[in-house]
């Protein structure tokens, strides 16, 4: 198990190296430079500016220095916003995104497991058709729809909650909402199905034949393994989760990382995308390793296989 | 012999939307108190299905138990609530089932799996039950228990899940134990030590036990009756003496002479039983062996026969006993050895 984990560990540091190295170059290509009206600007004045900030190196020097910067954990200076460094930027972002991001999941998952659960225990029931509905109208409304119909309904028709914004807590629900319902979907469909496979075992009949009440059966003998082929799946809806918060903090105007992300890009600011590609890499890279972990946890058989016995 | 379960006219029915199958069609039988019966037959004949009706294992919907008592200690489990038949599954009447491989769980120790019911049914604190696992685990045989309960099913070989199978089983001492072909899915040495095991517990325990198995050599080894089934029903029930030497049933002579023997010529072809069970969709009217029957007669096909009895044990579902029938000498003669 040590072995695979930190084999995983260092074919994630080789993909974080490869995604910067590339988007590095990558947003050079951009059109334009990261100087607003710059044909107005002195040209002395404008040599100082992208002297200051290194822009004038050759770029394979502005690379290593960059990178060098990038393993002391330093993203650079912004180029947007003077006097600020990217490290700053993100930390002041991080928390509106992180608050909608996590309620997103956790709000998916939890609905999720529950609707999936109850499908598959009434099965050909309401409750099932009712579940698969949902899964249905989840995976395929885009939720930038279903943000603008959330903010339009529920926050200006209704006025229940603040329809765009950031202030209290009031603030979070209705973006958290948006992200949430494509890992309800998600995750019921795969609950609902696995559980209904689960519960055909023929564990699931000895368990029974040993008296146990159908309760403990679903909790202790199924779900259990219901769960090891979703967890699977967390991954990538946590990606979704991330990439749909770009598009969601920019419908509510959420103070966010992916709000910060998008104006970096409209502004050419190299190092703040640089430092956003990377803040999202690793979030993303670290919870695909995470996953991988997990699934060697809860199924014995792979946490066994890894290991020289 | 005091009796523990007695089953009269039950009947199991498997709807779907489009068809019934009509799986058991009236089946009565009683299990004496200690007694070993085996339940034989080819698949499909309803054998394991009386069993896991009785212990109402059968999802329902589709399964349905139409009609029928199923007396218990006198108390007829049909008619109990889920929660009480709880109390009965695991205590009183326990279930190994046929292949080990899937039985257990995977990814629950297989301590933990033993300890579920002894918690449940005897009220055990988790280090009395644990105590109690490896006691149970070095019963059937099963060497160095203490490590092996914190191990998972995977790293069991075949034999020892089925013995780990039986200490679940064994775990509250019930009354009756009904194993559902417990060594088809084994190789033969392992089938061997596990009917040996069986035998030796029965002889300790004094419980009774119910073999649900194709495989006539195993019946041999530990039955002391024989119920012999077919199609839903069954059709002839003896003693194992008069099962294996004094068999009435011409599908009984088929299963007898089905058995390869080993002084049996390579040359000669492998006797088995022409044609198939008949559906059970819509089961024949008549004798549902008829079809394959060698002396089947027309009254066969028209009318189900009557059950006959030739002795306080022996009893028949056959026209040919019929006083009016004619004279038909078991081919299988020798059948008995």
């Amino acid at each position: 198990m040590a072995k695979y984990t930190l084999k995983r560990f260092g074919l994630m540091l080789l993909t974080l190296f490869i995604i910067t190295t590339v988007t590095f170059f990558l947003v050079r290509m951009l059109p334009g430079t990261p100087l607003a009206n710059e044909e107005k600007l002195p040209a002395e004045i404008r040599d100082q500016i992208l002297t200051q900030y290194g822009l004038k190196d050759p770029l394979y020097i502005q690379y290593f220095k960059f990178m060098g910067n990038l393993v002391q954990g330093d993203l650079g200076m912004s180029l947007s916003q003077s006097g600020r460094s990217v490290n700053e930027l993100l930390s002041d972002r991080i928390g509106p995104s992180a608050i909608i991001g996590f309620q997103g999941i956790l709000i998916g998952i939890v609905v999720g497991l529950l609707l999936g659960i109850a499908a598959a225990l009434k099965r050909g029931t309401w409750v099932d058709s009712l579940a698969s509905a949902t899964a249905v109208f989840g995976v395929s409304i885009p939720n930038f729809v279903l943000a603008g119909l959330l903010s339009y309904w529920i926050g200006v028709k209704f006025a229940l909650l603040p329809p765009a914004l950031w202030g209290g807590y009031e603030f979070t629900i209705l973006p958290s909402l948006a992200l949430s319902v494509y890992v309800i979907a998600q995750v019921s469909r795969y609950i609902r199905t696995e559980m209904v496979e689960v519960l055909d075992q023929d564990y699931i009949r000895t368990a029974k034949a040993k008296g146990l009440a159908w309760r403990k059966i679903v909790t202790n003998h199924a779900l259990r393994n219901a769960m090891i082929p979703a967890v699977t799946v967390l991954g990538p809806l946590t990606v979704n989760i991330l990439t749909g918060s770009l598009v969601v903090e920019n419908i509510f105007g959420i103070p966010g990382v992916g709000n910060l992300f998008v104006e970096s890009i409209m502004v050419n600011d190299y190092t703040t995308v640089l430092g956003t590609t990377i803040f999202y890499s690793v979030l993303f890279l670290g919870v695909t390793f995470i996953v991988d972990v997990l699934y060697g946890i809860i199924d014995p058989r792979i946490r066994i296989s890894g290991v020289k016995e | 012999m005091k009796p523990l379960l007695e089953v009269s006219d039950l009947h199991v029915t498997f709807r779907s939307q489009h068809q019934e199958v009509k799986a058991i069609r009236g089946v009565d039988f009683t299990i004496g108190e200690g007694e070993v019966v085996a339940f034989v037959g080819e698949s499909g004949s309803g054998k394991s299905v009386t069993f896991q009706s009785i212990m109402r294992l059968l999802p329902q919907p589709p399964a349905n138990i139409d009609r029928g008592q199923v007396l218990y200690s006198g108390r007829d489990l049909t008619k109990l609530s889920e929660v009480d038949m709880q109390k009965i599954r695991g205590k009183e009447i326990a279930m190994i089932f046929q292949d080990p491989m899937t039985s257990l769980n995977p990814t629950i120790r297989v301590g933990k799996q033993i300890t579920e019911s002894l918690m449940r049914h005897q009220k055990l604190t988790s280090q009395e039950a644990k105590n109690r696992s490896i006691e149970l685990l070095k019963m059937v045989g099963i060497p160095s228990p203490s490590e092996r309960i914190n191990q998972f099913p995977h790293q069991f070989s075949g034999g020892m899940r089925q013995r780990a199978m039986i200490a679940m089983a064994l775990a509250c001492s019930p009354k009756l134990l009904i194993a559902d072909e417990p060594t088809t899915a084994l190789d033969v040495t392992i089938q061997a030590q596990i009917i040996d095991l069986l035998k030796d517990l029965q002889n300790n325990t004094g419980s009774s036990i119910v073999f649900i198995t194709h495989d006539l050599g195993v019946v041999a080894e530990i039955a002391d009756r024989v119920a012999v089934m077919y199609a839903g029903k069954i059709v002839e029930t003896g003693t194992l003496d008069e099962i294996f030497y004094d068999p009435k049933h011409p599908y009984t002579w088929g299963l007898l002479a089905s058995m390869p023997k080993l002084d049996q010529s390579r040359d000669q072809d492998l006797a088995s039983i022409p044609g198939s069970p008949p559906s059970l969709v819509n089961p024949p009217v008549g004798c549902p062996f008829t079809s394959r029957c060698p002396y089947a007669m027309k009254v066969c096909q028209e009318q189900m026969p009557e059950v006959t009895t030739s002795s306080d044990s022996h009893q028949v579902a056959c026209w040919l006993q019929h006083p009016d029938a004619p004279e038909v000498k078991n081919p299988v003669a020798s059948a008995g050895r």
